[in-house]
């Protein structure tokens, strides 16, 4: 529980549906949501849902904010775009998970050891050093993820098509040491820093 | 009477048939004085040969041998003429095959059409109306709610007076209790004025009609065009109305809640349907709405619908109400403005109409809460209530707490009794059956009192189709009650919202005026729109056995004081089912009659018993299964040649004699096709179809004793698609015939 999560409980007592539509990306669409389920229906992830989206927003309505904030199901999201494009609203329902998402994450109640939030963790850290990805990087993080027993089966595994891609110029062993970077890196941190700070304090103001 | 034959050589006729000898056919057989052919008939200067014959050859009797009865009616249109159809297109050449061993036979079925037409039009009369009735250009409509307003004012602007009859001292009904309506127009998010005073005093303003309140229809006698109204005022003071028509639109009842103590109906006063809300809103009168058990403001106002409807319990409504979903979100959204919660608790949510989807998005706008659960019970807690309820896409039970739960009860229609209890329960006391005799008694007993007290011999009320609604067929009629020149509107016909009931009343209206304007001409209204023939009878022949005033579908024939029957031209939809049922044989039409059918089928050409070729009469319901023919024909389905086909009014008109001579003359089988009866009947005449079946299952003593074999006559059920079927069913005649051999009686 971090604090700022206490703080949100504190000020929205009984309506997760109002700490939604103040907080989350398009979260003022959830109320249009008129059960019909065709976003859950037209998901090709949909079976590996925990809830798929047209429970959440159910969810959200009675107040169930544990279960929606610390759920999985929008993490496993994989930005399609079926669900927007056959919602008979025109909820933007593919923008409200990856909110929610980044809700929960930010409230520190996104699940640890789900894969999607670790990778997105390891992406963001990876590209937030420099502002470029190191791909060399990224891959062996990837691939370490979840243990060093794991980590260098993966890699055995993968050797081939890692010596492959090295072969013609598409992986470079030396990005290793540290990788290349874009020319104002440090300037990619202050801008980052500044959303950050805009972000605090548009949560921090009530506009249900 | 002259006749004169027309033949057709167009659409392939020419080519597929000798039309020359058809010609001689008709001169020689059917004794027509005079026989034309014509390369194409239908076109203008064939239709002004036989213009020219009716006028200056005097030829008042035709008979055209070309397509069907249904094609080209504007063409062959002719006044004050009789008209034969000979269908030979349709009827011979688009179900034969085009080969030279085929032509022999479609020849013979040719003739056999021209012979039948020439009979059939010697035994036909020109109809004339009876002149029974003037115009009326006055209407009655009973109910003075938003659809007998309605009813009135579309009457009103098309020139008709209109007698309101209001049983409430004022008008309005259930729609001048709303504080707000669902919008009828853009923008369909807002909610709209009821607009009731406005209409109300657009009536005390129109000179064109007059209000009678607190009044109710006493007696109501005559038939369209000429009906003779009692209206009695509460003090009991009667003036008599005449009029053309009559609209009933008393509207509609709410459900006792009382019959639904588990969710609290009668049970806790903060449990109300949707009238009841409708008034605590009017009386906070846009301040904050108050709870009725201690005028608590209310913070909470939790919704319920389908509450004792759409439900197959006992006592419960099972049909859609079609109005309560949006008005449940209209109401939700008094509660938003007065500033509390509203949750609305639904297994499905309906809003239908043009702007139903937009009213329940602004509903959903103004922050209305939408659940989708099965309520299971209301109960007292903590001074306030609580709603139990199922989530259903949760799956998992919740509470709900609320200071006031509002029931979506359905509409219970407010309409007369059954006027044919009293028959079938006679019926069934003569029958000394005794469970139904109980089951019917019983419903007597709860009969709501009659609304508009009809002289008719078959009842005081419009009849119900089910649920107490007068409703009907709703593709066939999309208007029509089974009593011409009455006209139910609004929640009395069928549950609808205030925007339906609109739109029904308008067309009621305009249904009204038609009946009006049909009857001064002694016109038919619908199916038979414009018929002029008309039923009459041989007085001197009459048995009086009543049969034909029980069995007439619509009550048109009531009998006078010597117990002879009474047509009432303006009330008779013309089809025929008292000819049908007339066991002596004394009731005719002008141009349709035991003798024109019965002509027709005599003179079919009869081969002898050992040329292998059977005859097949086959009797089919103009409305569904001729029509079907055609299509079948159309579509180049073939079938025997051996069937000749006869279009009856309705099967209800088929008289046993036409069986029972066709089996004498030497058919080999008689097929008779109407439409299906039953609960989900779909004849046009709504009993006529299950008068012939009836009638039918008496035939086997006819059989029996004429020694023939039973399969030799039988009744179908037919449908209008039933396109491929029916063809079929006359091959399997024909294969049934080879089987069990020839009818001994061909002379």
């Amino acid at each position: 529980m971090s604090d700022m999560n206490t703080a949100m409980v504190e000020k929205y007592r009984s309506s997760f549906l109002k700490e939604v539509e103040a907080n989350v990306e398009e979260g003022d669409w959830v109320k249009m949501c008129m059960q019909c389920g065709v976003c859950s229906g037209s998901c090709p992830m949909e079976n590996n849902w925990e809830h798929p989206p047209q429970e959440l927003f159910m969810m959200i309505r009675a107040n169930k904010r544990e279960e929606v904030l610390s759920s999985s199901s929008m993490w496993m999201c994989t930005s399609c775009y079926n669900c927007i494009a056959r919602c008979p609203r025109g909820l933007p329902i593919t923008h409200i998970m990856h909110g929610l998402a980044h809700y929960g994450k930010r409230l520190g109640l996104a699940p640890k050891e789900q894969p999607t939030v670790k990778f997105s963790q390891l992406f963001w850290d990876n590209l937030t050093k420099t502002g470029r990805v190191n791909e060399l990087k990224l891959g062996l993080s990837l691939y370490f993820m979840n243990g060093f027993g794991e980590g260098i089966k993966t890699a055995l595994k993968m050797k081939d098509v890692g010596l492959g891609m090295m072969k013609t110029g598409r992986l470079n062993p030396f990005e290793i040491f540290g990788g290349h970077s874009c020319k104002g890196a440090s300037d990619i941190k202050k801008m980052l820093a500044k959303a950050k700070e805009i972000e605090e304090s548009n949560t921090a103001e009530f506009k249900g | 009477m002259k006749i004169g034959a027309y033949i057709c050589q167009g659409c392939e006729l020419g080519d597929r048939l000798d039309s020359g000898q058809l010609a001689t056919t008709a001169t020689r057989d059917g004794k027509a004085a005079l026989a034309k052919e014509h390369p194409f008939l239908c076109n203008a200067e064939g239709v002004a040969m036989i213009q020219n014959d009716i006028d200056n050859e005097g030829v008042n009797h035709l008979v055209i041998g070309a397509c069907s009865r249904r094609a080209k009616t504007e063409a062959f249109n002719f006044e004050n003429v009789t008209i034969s159809r000979a269908n030979l297109r349709e009827g011979v050449i688009w179900v034969r095959p085009d080969t030279d061993e085929a032509r022999e036979l479609t020849q013979e079925m040719a003739d056999d059409y021209i012979r039948m037409a020439c009979a059939e039009s010697k035994s036909m009369k020109i109809p004339a109306a009876s002149g029974e009735q003037e115009l009326t250009r006055e209407l009655l409509v009973v109910g003075g709610g938003i659809s007998g307003m309605t009813a009135a004012i579309e009457a009103s602007k098309a020139g008709y007076k209109v007698d309101l009859i209001e049983k409430s001292g004022a008008l309005g009904g259930v729609a001048g209790q709303l504080v707000k309506r669902v919008p009828a127009k853009a923008p369909y998010n807002e909610m709209a004025d009821t607009g009731i005073a406005e209409m109300a005093a657009a009536i005390e303003a129109d000179g064109n009609i007059s209000v009678h309140l607190n009044s109710s229809v006493t007696k109501t006698s005559g038939a369209p065009g000429r009906f003779e109204v009692e209206v009695s005022t509460e003090s009991g003071a009667t003036n008599t109305v005449t009029t053309g028509s009559i609209i009933q639109a008393t509207g509609f009842n709410t459900y006792d809640i009382n019959k639904l103590p588990e969710l609290g109906g009668g049970q806790s006063p903060d449990v109300v349907d949707q009238l009841t809300f409708e008034k605590l809103v009017k009386e906070a009168n846009g301040g904050a709405i108050k709870r009725p058990s201690d005028g608590k403001e209310i913070s909470n106002a939790v919704f319920v619908q389908c509450a004792g409807q759409r439900s197959e319990k006992e006592g419960h409504l099972p049909y859609c109400s079609g109005h309560c979903c949006l008005t449940s979100i209209k109401q939700a959204r008094y509660a938003k403005e007065a500033g509390a919660d509203a949750t609305v608790i639904f297994t499905d949510l309906r809003t239908p109409g043009a702007g139903g989807e937009d009213f329940y998005r602004g509903g959903q706008e103004a922050g209305v809460s939408f659940s989708k659960g099965e309520v299971s019970e209301v109960v007292s807690a903590g001074g306030g209530l609580e709603v139990k309820y199922k989530d259903m896409i949760l799956n998992e039970d919740c509470t709900i707490g609320a200071d006031i739960v509002v029931l979506a009860t359905g509409m219970v229609p407010n309409n007369g009794p059954d006027p044919y209890l009293a028959q079938d329960l006679k019926a069934a006391e003569e029958a000394e059956d005794e469970s139904l005799v109980a089951e019917l008694q019983a419903k007597v007993e709860v009969a709501p009192p009659s609304v508009l007290n009809l002289d008719y011999r078959q009842g005081t009320d419009l009849p119900h189709l089910k649920h107490g609604f007068s409703d009907s067929h709703f593709i066939c009629f999309p208007y029509e009650t089974r009593r011409t020149g009455i006209y139910a509107a609004g929640p009395v016909r069928r549950p609808m919202d205030m925007q339906q009931a609109q739109e029904d009343a308008t067309g009621a209206a305009l249904k009204a005026i038609q009946a009006c304007e049909n009857a001064s001409q002694g016109r038919a209204a619908h199916p038979r729109s414009g018929d002029l023939s008309f039923p009459t009878f041989r007085i001197e022949g009459c048995t009086q056995c009543k049969r034909c005033t029980v069995e007439c579908p619509f009550g048109a024939i009531n009998e006078d004081e010597k117990g002879y029957p009474q047509y009432n031209e303006s009330r008779c939809r013309r089809c025929g089912t008292c000819m049908g049922a007339c066991p002596v044989r004394v009731i005719s039409f002008e141009n349709y009659s035991v003798e024109t059918v019965g002509q027709q089928l005599k003179n079919v050409d009869m081969p002898d018993e050992f040329d292998e070729k059977p005859r097949i009469l086959v009797l089919a319901c103009e409305n569904d299964a001729y029509p079907a023919l055609d299509m079948a024909a159309m579509n180049r389905t073939e079938y025997s040649s051996f069937a000749r086909v006869i279009p009856v009014r309705c099967l209800g008109s088929v008289n046993t004699i036409w069986v029972t001579d066709a089996l004498n003359s030497g058919y080999d089988g008689i097929m008779l096709m109407g439409c299906q009866k039953g609960d989900n009947y779909q004849c046009h005449f709504v009993k006529g179809s299950e008068m012939a079946h009836y009638r039918m299952s008496k035939i086997d003593d006819t059989l029996q004793s004429l020694n023939l074999e039973q399969e030799r006559v039988a009744t179908y059920e037919v449908s209008i698609t039933d396109t491929q079927r029916i063809p079929q069913l006359i091959n399997e005649m024909e294969e049934t015939i080879e089987k069990i051999g020839m009818s001994p009686f061909k002379f």
